[in-house]
């Protein structure tokens, strides 16, 4: 059923086996038939885990999403509530509690918390008088999510804002707890990197917890040979950049959610000959990304512009195979034929399938914005013109495009900048309130507390030098057969992925100086193990970096990350976490301000 | 968690039974009966400890071991409790035997309880200093601080209340925060701020930055502002204290309330760009609210052309700066300057660029395809009397704008001719189809070739194709444009010759790597 996960070099279906447990248990505990009322947010995140038949076979018969005033009729013994920790969830549970109770027949009601039970959310129930409906309270400890055989996000979507603007540590401590259930079923990790404020908290967090728990040995040869721990704002740059992999663009122009995607249907509609367009489906198209389809896992992470000539390739392979039932004589011949029918047909599906999602991008690339967008991103990351006012950024704003896009090549800009000139900045910003209208103040704000979008000070730009030294900016850059981490951006290198790389090899010690420029502290933990777990590397044996974005993560980068762990000589496997899957728009959208 | 329903309510409703409570009742009894209930979530903890089967569970859980005897059990936990006592940085002063003693000689059946005791045993090292006396009778209920905050964290019902010196409550707010654990932070401050004197606990929070930041979080959550504010002005975070304050409007619907509310937010001490543009604001809301309630009454009214033609789609309360510009072009725009509405007015006022006056008013003007006014915006007249096009905005946006709202082809054509970027000006005829301009310029340029290319794009027999082709056949024309290609041929050539010849020894020097 997640097969992909165990594909990986380290199996991630032992994690989600594990979560899964831990859910049937709870459901075994509130015996008889159940409803599950759903916190809306996370049904796509339990979608990874568990599909609607696990829940069944444990006697949940109906499933609603969490909404106001009455619950529909359900003729069950127990209701369960699964919903975060947050406030106003509580009172949307306390309605429906209370007007069950004047219903009718007496229900059990529980609440689970994912992924953590919060006092502040009993009491929210206590004050409103439904707390001692629930049955069972409990915590249901969700932290990390595999999405793919190298890849598991907590899906916070509140993270970046509560470490980096309310300096609010709660999800840096549930990013230490779910690195803690890793290491129980994958082994202590021996060596943590970590470079950034956030880093070096969660680090600190371990350890203590470590320390806490040491009751039992962990008795599990180590998978893992490093943890490193990365800021976000260590790498601001990267998410504001336009991603230019497949699986990149199709996140920052449909957005991908929980690994499904929302496509506009017209260009899957079944061909139908004298159909005369008629019957067009109108619901969106709904495709799950992962590398269970083995084409996707070939072109997800190439660049945009690779992904064509691999697709005709696979359509002539395809056809071909078909053509073979011509040749197919004897009986058994066609036996095997048929045999293989089923896989083929399900290659066509998936061809044809990301043919039109091809096109679809293809329809936005190709346009004209698109590359005066583009062109605009690559010279401020080149270092062109990044301390005036950009004509395009002023025609975008004139014209009224998204405030997002508007906002996210503002950031970009004073990245590129290490800050604006107060008299750039102010113009910006005028621009942007007398538009998009005055209570942006807020956001702008927000930006700038959280270092994205600020006046320049001390008056040097220290970005030409980080980006000489990690050769960030490459001007040769192949597309189709890349031999660098830059061709994800063609041309611009991930600063993290960078770090990283440089880390394994030759190790950071060789950019002290940049590292001293970026933000926050870097450091280097051992977890001691006992001899018995110590491993002994076969000669030309890789080893395997767990990679921690605290703060989220693009698909870009884990593009890189894994263009990383396929060189020859590489060295290094990556598995990635993070606490968000987060693209430019998502990312700055987090940000804003929105009424309480 | 096997205790039936009543029970729970029963537990949670009446007043006497306390939890990890937030009233201010503190009686002996409700204290008692709240340190049974602690037994018996003891209870409850091993029977968690029975139920977990599955490896991660111990670090989820905090419980050291899933399989074994009990006694086993008991073992590790004691060795866990220890291990971790042992290395928490604390002055040995602070811990007493005594409380060790205690905690065997508490009433109730030891029996039924000993798992409970066992546990105790181990971990209740409570702090006696600064501790007052009459505390001794809470024997029964002497979790440590850090006993406390554990507990706390594992989800469990604690009091806090019987942390009553200063010293103690700080000592609880400090062991939560070096656990990290936002939620268990959370619950502390939640004590504090109800047995603190304000004063006191911005004191005690201003030194202690981790929970500070929480504190404000959590209010923020709980849209405590009242309080917000008093910690920003008392913290001095001016800046903050005056954008949480404005924050506020954006919860204020009706537009009166709102228009007062932001009147509250000028001169608090923001900073001096954002004064200016929270001054704005406000103005700008007082002046949607006049405009609004005029022009609904003359669009109900019915008597006024523009609005019968155009009526309004959406109230202009709480729109953008521009856009309420755009509304009053739309609307408003032959208006004199004295009235609010007018966008002269608007101009002034806000001081809005010339250059997005410009294209507000073309994008507006060009809506209602009132093209004399499209017109009159670029024209302007020099002292001696001559008219002179000019547009601040460059004319090839101009040309955008107009298309946008369709306007005819002789209106884009004219501006398009007003675009001097020849490039420029033969790109955008060609998109927007103003044949004349493509081939006059294609004439100018004597490039004989994209006029063959040309023709090929118009309609057969067009009076644009009979144009081109009377320029191809003119053979004086044509004579002089072959000359001028062929010249211009062999400078190409030339020119990439040398080219070439200059970047060779580069791609050689150049690594290949």
């Amino acid at each position: 059923m997640a097969a992909h996960l165990s594909y990986g070099r380290v199996n991630l279906n032992v994690l989600r086996e594990a979560v899964r447990r831990e859910l049937r248990e709870f459901l075994d505990k509130c015996a008889g038939s159940k409803a599950i009322v759903w916190d809306e947010y996370l049904t796509g995140p339990f979608g990874l885990i568990a599909q609607y038949s696990l829940l069944k076979e444990h006697e949940v018969e109906k499933m609603f999403t969490l909404k106001g005033s009455r619950l529909p009729a359900a003729d069950v013994k127990n209701i369960i509530f699964v919903v975060r920790p947050r406030l106003e969830l509580m009172d949307i549970i306390s309605e429906n509690v209370l007007s069950e109770d004047r219903r009718g027949p007496a229900r059990d009601f529980h609440i689970l918390f994912v992924p953590r039970r919060s006092l502040l959310c009993e009491q929210r129930l206590k004050d409103l008088g439904v707390l001692g409906s629930f049955i069972h309270r409990e915590e249901y400890s969700l932290d990390l999510i595999p999405f793919d055989g190298d890849l598991l996000s907590m899906e916070s979507e509140g993270a970046f804002k509560e470490c980096y603007l309310e300096s609010d540590q709660t999800s840096l401590y549930h990013a230490a707890k779910g690195l803690m259930t890793l290491q129980a079923l994958y082994g202590t990790i021996p060596q943590i990197f970590g470079k950034g404020e956030c880093a070096r908290q969660v680090a600190n967090m371990m350890i203590r917890m470590k320390r806490e728990f040491t009751g039992s040995q962990n008795s599990i040869f180590p998978v893992f040979d490093n943890l490193l721990l990365l800021d976000r704002n260590v790498d601001l740059l990267t998410p504001l950049a336009t991603q230019l992999t497949y699986e990149g663009l199709i996140d920052e122009i449909y957005g991908i959610q929980n690994s499904y995607v929302k496509l506009p249907p017209e260009k899957f509609a079944p061909k139908k000959q004298g159909d005369g367009g008629k019957d067009l489906p109108t619901e969106a198209k709904k495709l799950q990304l992962n590398s269970a389809e083995e084409l996707y896992a070939e072109i997800r992470d190439k660049n945009f512009n690779a992904v064509g000539s691999v697709l005709s390739k696979k359509a002539k392979v395809i056809s071909a195979a078909f053509e073979e039932r011509h040749n197919a004589k004897t009986v058994g011949e066609i036996k095997q034929f048929v045999s293989q029918l089923p896989h083929m047909q399900a290659a066509r599906g998936s061809l044809a399938n990301h043919t039109s999602i091809a096109e679809l991008i293809k329809d936005v690339t190709t346009s004209e914005d698109f590359f005066d967008k583009l062109t605009v991103e690559q010279e401020f990351m080149s270092g062109i013109d990044t301390d005036k006012v950009n004509s395009y950024i002023e025609d975008c704003i004139a014209q009224k495009h998204p405030l997002i896009k508007v906002l996210r090549l503002v950031c970009l800009q004073s990245v590129c900048n290490s800050g604006l000139k107060q008299k750039v900045l102010d113009y910006y910003k005028r621009e942007i309130l007398q538009t998009y209208g005055y209570e942006h103040i807020l956001t702008l704000y927000n930006l700038e507390k959280a270092g994205l979008l600020k006046p320049q000070t001390g008056g040097r730009n220290t970005y030409p030098t980080v980006r000489k030294t990690l050769r960030l900016w490459m001007d040769d850059v192949n597309e189709q057969n890349p031999t660098d981490i830059s061709y994800v951006y063609s041309g611009y290198a991930p600063l993290s992925v960078r770090l990283a790389q440089l880390l394994s090899r030759p190790g950071w010690r060789s950019i002290e100086e940049v590292l001293r420029i970026l933000p926050g502290p870097h450091f280097e933990e051992r977890q001691p193990l006992p001899t018995g777990l110590q491993k002994k590397r076969q000669p030309g044996e890789n080893r395997v970096t767990l990679i921690f974005f605290l703060g989220g993560v693009t698909f870009a980068e884990i593009a890189a990350l894994r263009f990383l762990s396929q060189l020859e000589d590489g060295g290094t496997e990556y598995v990635i976490a993070t606490t968000k899957l987060i693209n430019g728009a998502s990312w700055i959208e987090s940000l804003m301000e929105k009424p309480f | 968690m096997n205790r039936t329903k009543g029970d729970e309510e029963e537990y949670w409703n009446s007043s006497k039974f306390k939890a990890f409570t937030f009233d201010d009742e503190d009686d002996e009894l409700s204290q008692v009966v709240n340190s049974l209930r602690d037994f018996v979530d003891d209870d409850d903890a091993d029977d968690d400890l029975e139920r977990v089967s599955w490896s991660i569970s111990w670090s989820i859980k905090e419980t050291s071991s899933n399989s074994g005897s009990n006694h086993e059990r008991e073992q590790l936990k004691n060795r866990n409790s220890f291990s971790s006592y042992a290395q928490l940085p604390k002055p040995a002063s602070t811990y007493s035997l005594s409380s060790f003693f205690r905690g065997r000689t508490r009433p109730g059946s030891f029996q039924s309880l000993s798992d409970a005791l066992s546990d105790t045993s181990a971990k209740s090292y409570a702090p006696e200093l600064g501790r007052p006396k009459g505390e001794y009778r809470d024997y029964s209920n002497d979790w440590s601080p850090s006993d406390t905050v554990r507990r706390l964290r594992k989800g469990k019902v604690c009091s806090l209340e019987r942390f009553r010196s200063l010293q103690d409550k700080l000592q609880l707010l400090e062991e939560a925060v070096s656990m990290h654990d936002g939620n268990v932070i959370t619950a502390v401050l939640i004590f504090l701020k109800r047995t603190l004197s304000k004063e006191i606990l911005f004191r005690e929070l201003e030194v202690r930055q981790v929970a500070l930041r929480h504190l404000i979080h959590f209010l923020k959550e709980i849209g405590d502002q009242k309080l917000l504010l008093d910690l920003f002005r008392f913290l001095d975070r001016t800046e903050e204290l005056a954008l949480t304050h404005y924050r506020e409007h954006l919860n204020i619907q009706d537009p009166e309330k709102r228009k007062e509310f932001l009147k509250t937010c000028i001169g608090l001490p923001f900073s001096a760009e954002d004064s200016a543009h929270i001054q704005d604001h406000y103005t700008l809301l007082e002046r949607q609210i006049i405009i609004e309630a005029n022009d609904r009454h003359l669009e109900s009214a019915g008597q006024t052309e523009i609005f019968r033609k155009h009526p309004r789609k959406a109230s202009i309360l709480n729109m953008p700066l521009v856009t309420t510009l755009f509304y009053s072009c739309f609307y408003h725009y032959t208006e004199a300057e004295g009235t609010f509405s007018s966008p002269v007015n608007l101009k002034k006022t806000f001081k809005i660029p010339e250059k997005q006056y410009v294209l507000t008013a073309l994008a507006a003007r060009a809506k209602l395809r009132a093209w004399h006014d499209v017109d009159a915006l670029f024209t302007t007249k020099n002292w001696l009397g001559y008219t002179k096009k000019r547009a601040p905005i460059g004319f090839h946006r101009v040309v955008e704008i107009l298309h946008k709202n369709s306007a005819p082809v002789q209106i884009l054509q004219e501006y398009v001719n007003l675009v001097e970027d020849v490039d420029t000006k033969l790109n955008l005829a060609t998109k927007f189809k103003c044949h004349d301009v493509v081939i006059d310029t294609c004439r100018d340029l004597k490039d004989r070739q994209q006029l063959l290319v040309y023709r090929s794009k118009v309609d057969k027999g067009s009076a644009e194709e009979e144009k081109i082709d009377a320029i191809l056949n003119s053979s004086v024309s044509s004579c002089s444009l072959r000359l001028q290609q062929c010249q211009e041929t062999v400078h190409r050539v030339g020119d990439v010759g040398t080219f070439a010849d200059n970047c060779s020894p580069l791609i050689i020097v150049k690594p290949s790597g």
